[in-house]
C-alpha cells in the first residue's frame, strides 16, 4: 500500500521542469536579442561614419609648376628694403597662370578665368604668399609644388557630385569637369593624403579646414583633467573610503557625489562660465578653463570608481597589514591601493574619455570658437574634438559632410586608443600579483 | 559573575605578591566592550601568564574574538565599537593615550582566521613588518630576520628555493604558517590568534598545534578555538566565554576534568554551544 502510493505520487509529482525551462528559453532569447540589437546598432553607426568619413583622409590636390614671376610679386625690387612689399601681390594670379599653362589654354576669356580660379584652393594664396615670404629666393625661379583643388572640385573628384543635376543647378561646370579629367590623365591631379585635416585650424573653406587647433585643445584638456582630476578624486576616495568617519555628514557627501556624477553636464559649463571666467578672471575659449571644467565633471566618476575598486580590495589585507603594525597610511599605500590600482586606472580612463567626448559644457564657456591657429600654451584660445565637429556639422557645403565624419573617426580613434591603454595597464597590473 | 580565586584582578593583589608562580603577561580588569548599543562583553578580568599559552573557548557569539581583538586594539578599526575597563601590557595600561597603536600592534602580533598573506612574495610577507618598523638597517639584517622567522614557523626548508614566489601560491597550512612567521618577524611578545586552524585540514593543523607549541618558549600565545580538542592540546590555560561573561577561567587540564560552573561543563561536554 505505502509502496504503490509512494510510486504513484512519483508518478504525478510534477516539478515543473518544462515550464521552467521553457521560461529560461525564452529569457536566453531576450538577452539574444538585446545583444543583436545593441551590435545592430553599433555597426550601422560605425558603418555610416566610416563610409562617410573615410574620404576625408585624402584630399584632392594639383601638382603645378608655377613660376614665381619677379615682374608680379616685386615689380620695383624693393624687397631688400622693404619686406613688406611681399605681402600684398595677388600670388593667386601665379597658380592661375600655371594651371592655364598646364591646361594648354591661351589668353583666358574672363569666363574661362573664372572657372580656372574655380578649381584652385582660394588658400593656395595664401601658401604661396607663404613660401615667399619664408624665402625670398625662389623668386624668378620655377617651383614644382603641390597645392590645394577647390572642395567642390575635391567632392566631384571623389564622386560625392551628382553629375545628372542640370549643369546650371550644379557647382562644377561641365567644363571643369573635362579639364579634371585631362589634369588626372596627366597626373597633375591627384588624391593626396590630408595632412591639413590634422594640422589646420579652422577656415571657412572645407579643403582648408582642419582638426590641428582642436586636438591641440583636446589634448590640453585632457591633461589638465587627468594632471587635476585623478589626484584629488584618488585622495577623496582613500579620504572616505579608508578614513573618514562613518556619520551621516559622510553619508551625505557619499550621496552628493553620487548624485553629482549624474548631474547634465552643460550644468558644469554653467558652473565653470560663472566660476573660473566670470569670477576668477580665466580668459575665455582657454583649454585650461574647459580643462577645469572637465575635471569637475570627471571627478565624480573617478571618486565612483576608486571607492568601489578600494571596497573590493579584501579586508583580510587591511587587517594583515594593522595587525603587524602597518599605520593607516602604511596599510593603504602599501596595500590596498596597489590592488585597487587596475580599478582606479579604468575608473580614470573612463572619465577621462567621458571628458573627451564632452560638448555642452565647452560650448558655455566659449570653446565653440573659430580657432584659426593652433593653440600654443593653455591660456590661448582653443576649441575641443567634439565642439569641431558640433560645429562642422552646421556647415552647409558637402565638403564638410566628409570632414564631420572624419573628425568622428578621429575622436573614436582617440577614445579606442584610450580604452586599450585602460585595457592594457589593467592586465599588466594584475598580473603582478 | 563567578570568579576564579586563582586569578584576581591586579588591583587586590599585587603582581609581586600573587600567589600564582605565573608572570603575567596581560592583564584584563573590568573590560567591556560595545558595539553601538548593544555590549558584547561583560566586566572581563582575565591573567594571560607570559610564556604560555592560554585558550579562549566558547560558543559562536560569546565575545571571544572580540576579547582578543581588544588586546591588540584591532577594534579601534570598527568605528562602533567602544571599549571600556583596563587592559595592561607587562603593567602598562594598552588604552592610555601614551600608547602608541602601531607600536602596541608591533608587541602584540595577530593571526587571523583565515590565511591572510600580502600579495607579494613569500620574502616580501615576512619582510614587510621589521622593514615598516626599522628593525632591519642592511639587507643581510632583513634576509636574517626573514630566515629566521620562516624557521621558527617551520616553514623555512619548504620554501627556501622559492622565496620571491607570491606567497598566495602556498598551501592553506603553509599560509597561515607564513601569517605566523610575518608575525613572529617584528619580534612580537604576544601572539594573538584567531581560530587559526579553522580554515586547514587536519594535517596542517596537526603541524600548525606543534608550531604553537614550540613557540611557547619565547611568547606569550592567546588562541581563541572552537575545537575543545585543540584548546586541550595546545593550551596550559583556558578561559570559557559565554554569551559575554568569562564564566570560568584556570588550568586547561582543570577546566576540562572538573569545571567549577555548570555551564563549561555543559559546553565541554557537548549540551551548549
Amino acid at each position: 500500500m505505502t509502496d504503490s502510493s509512494a510510486s504513484n505520487s512519483r508518478q504525478k509529482r510534477d516539478f515543473g521542469l518544462k515550464r521552467r525551462y521553457a521560461a529560461e528559453r525564452r529569457f536566453r532569447l531576450f538577452g539574444q536579442a538585446a545583444i543583436g540589437v545593441g551590435l545592430f546598432f553599433l555597426a550601422a553607426l560605425l558603418f555610416t561614419v566610416f563610409s562617410k568619413g573615410y574620404t576625408a583622409f585624402g584630399q584632392t590636390s594639383l601638382n603645378l609648376d608655377i613660376t614665381f614671376d619677379a615682374q608680379l610679386i616685386d615689380k620695383n625690387n624693393a624687397r631688400a628694403t622693404d619686406p613688406d612689399v611681399l605681402l600684398t601681390p595677388n600670388y593667386a594670379v601665379l597658380a592661375r597662370d600655371a594651371l592655364a599653362m598646364k591646361l594648354g589654354l591661351g589668353k583666358l576669356s574672363s569666363k574661362d578665368r573664372k572657372l580656372v580660379d574655380g578649381i584652385i584652393s582660394n588658400g593656395t594664396k595664401v601658401q604661396l604668399r607663404d613660401m615667399v615670404m619664408a624665402n625670398p629666393a625662389i623668386i624668378g625661379t620655377t617651383q614644382n609644388i603641390w597645392i590645394l583643388a577647390e572642395a567642390d572640385i575635391d567632392s566631384a573628384n571623389k564622386g560625392q557630385i551628382d553629375l545628372s543635376v542640370d549643369e546650371k543647378r550644379r557647382k562644377v561646370s561641365d567644363r571643369q569637369l573635362e579639364w579634371m579629367a585631362q589634369l588626372k590623365a596627366d597626373g597633375t591631379l591627384a588624391q593626396r593624403f590630408n595632412f591639413g585635416l590634422f594640422r589646420n585650424g579652422a577656415s571657412s573653406r572645407p579643403e582648408m579646414a582642419g582638426l590641428g587647433a582642436a586636438m591641440i585643445g583636446s589634448l590640453y584638456m585632457m591633461l589638465i583633467v587627468l594632471v587635476l582630476a585623478l589626484p584629488i578624486g584618488v585622495a577623496a576616495s582613500i579620504y572616505l573610503e579608508e578614513f573618514a568617519p562613518k556619520n551621516r555628514f559622510t553619508d551625505i557627501i557619499e550621496v552628493n557625489i553620487n548624485n553629482l556624477a549624474a548631474v547634465p553636464s552643460i550644468v558644469f559649463g554653467l558652473l565653470g562660465l560663472a566660476l573660473f571666467i566670470n569670477f576668477a578672471g580665466l580668459p575665455r575659449s582657454a583649454s585650461l578653463v574647459g580643462g577645469l571644467v572637465l575635471t569637475l565633471m570627471t571627478l565624480p566618476t573617478i571618486i565612483i570608481a576608486t571607492r568601489a575598486a578600494l571596497k573590493a580590495v579584501p579586508p583580510s589585507i587591511r587587517s594583515a597589514a594593522l595587525g603587524i603594525g602597518a599605520s593607516r597610511m602604511q596599510m593603504v599605500f602599501h596595500h590596498v591601493l596597489p590592488l585597487a590600482a587596475p580599478g582606479v586606472l579604468t575608473g580614470t580612463i573612463i572619465g577621462l574619455a567621458q571628458a573627451l567626448g564632452e560638448t555642452a559644457p565647452l560650448l558655455l564657456i566659449g570653446m565653440v570658437a573659430f580657432i584659426t591657429d593652433a593653440p600654443v600654451t593653455p591660456l590661448d584660445p582653443a576649441t575641443a574634438l567634439p565642439v569641431q565637429i558640433f560645429m562642422w556639422a552646421n556647415e552647409a557645403e558637402r565638403a564638410f559632410v566628409e570632414r564631420t565624419s572624419g573628425a568622428i573617426i578621429v575622436l573614436l580613434m582617440f577614445l579606442a586608443v584610450m580604452n586599450i591603454t585602460a585595457i592594457l595597464l589593467r592586465k599588466h597590473f594584475e598580473r603582478r600579483w | 559573575m563567578q570568579m576564579n580565586t586563582k586569578f584576581k584582578p591586579l588591583e587586590n593583589v599585587p603582581l609581586n605578591a600573587d600567589p600564582s608562580p605565573r608572570a603575567i603577561s596581560i592583564c584584563a580588569e573590568k573590560v567591556n566592550v560595545f558595539y553601538g548599543e548593544k555590549q558584547a562583553l561583560f566586566d572581563i578580568d582575565l591573567n594571560v601568564g607570559a610564556n604560555e599559552v592560554t585558550s579562549l573557548i566558547g560558543p559562536s557569539g560569546c565575545g571571544k574574538s572580540t576579547f582578543l581583538r581588544c588586546m591588540n586594539r584591532m577594534n579601534d578599526t570598527i568605528d562602533t565599537c567602544r571599549v571600556s575597563g583596563k587592559i595592561t601590557l607587562d603593567g602598562e595600561d594598552i588604552y592610555s593615550r601614551d600608547i602608541d597603536v602601531v607600536e602596541l600592534r608591533a608587541r602584540v602580533g595577530m593571526v587571523f582566521q583565515k590565511p591572510n598573506p600580502f600579495p607579494k612574495s613569500i620574502f616580501e610577507n615576512v619582510a614587510y613588518g621589521p622593514r615598516i618598523h626599522g628593525l632591519a638597517h642592511t639587507k643581510t639584517d632583513l634576509e636574517r630576520i626573514v630566515v629566521t622567522s620562516l624557521q621558527k614557523a617551520g616553514l623555512f626548508e619548504e620554501v627556501k628555493d622559492r622565496l620571491q614566489q607570491p606567497g598566495t601560491s602556498l598551501s592553506g597550512g603553509q599560509q597561515q604558517r607564513l601569517c605566523i612567521a610575518r608575525a613572529i618577524a617584528v619580534q612580537p611578545e604576544v601572539i594573538l590568534m584567531d581560530e587559526p586552524c579553522s580554515a586547514l585540514d587536519p594535517i596542517a593543523t596537526a603541524i600548525v598545534e606543534e608550531l604553537i607549541d614550540e613557540l611557547r618558549q619565547n611568547y606569550t600565545i592567546v588562541i581563541v578555538t572552537h575545537s575543545m580538542q585543540q584548546a586541550a592540546r595546545v593550551s596550559q590555560q583556558t578561559a570559557f566565554f559565554h554569551l559575554g561573561n568569562l564564566v570560568e577561567t584556570g588550568p586547561t587540564e582543570k577546566i576540562f576534568t572538573t569545571p567549577d560552573d555548570p555551564r563549561t561543563e555543559s559546553y565541554i561536554t557537548g549540551r551548549i554551544g
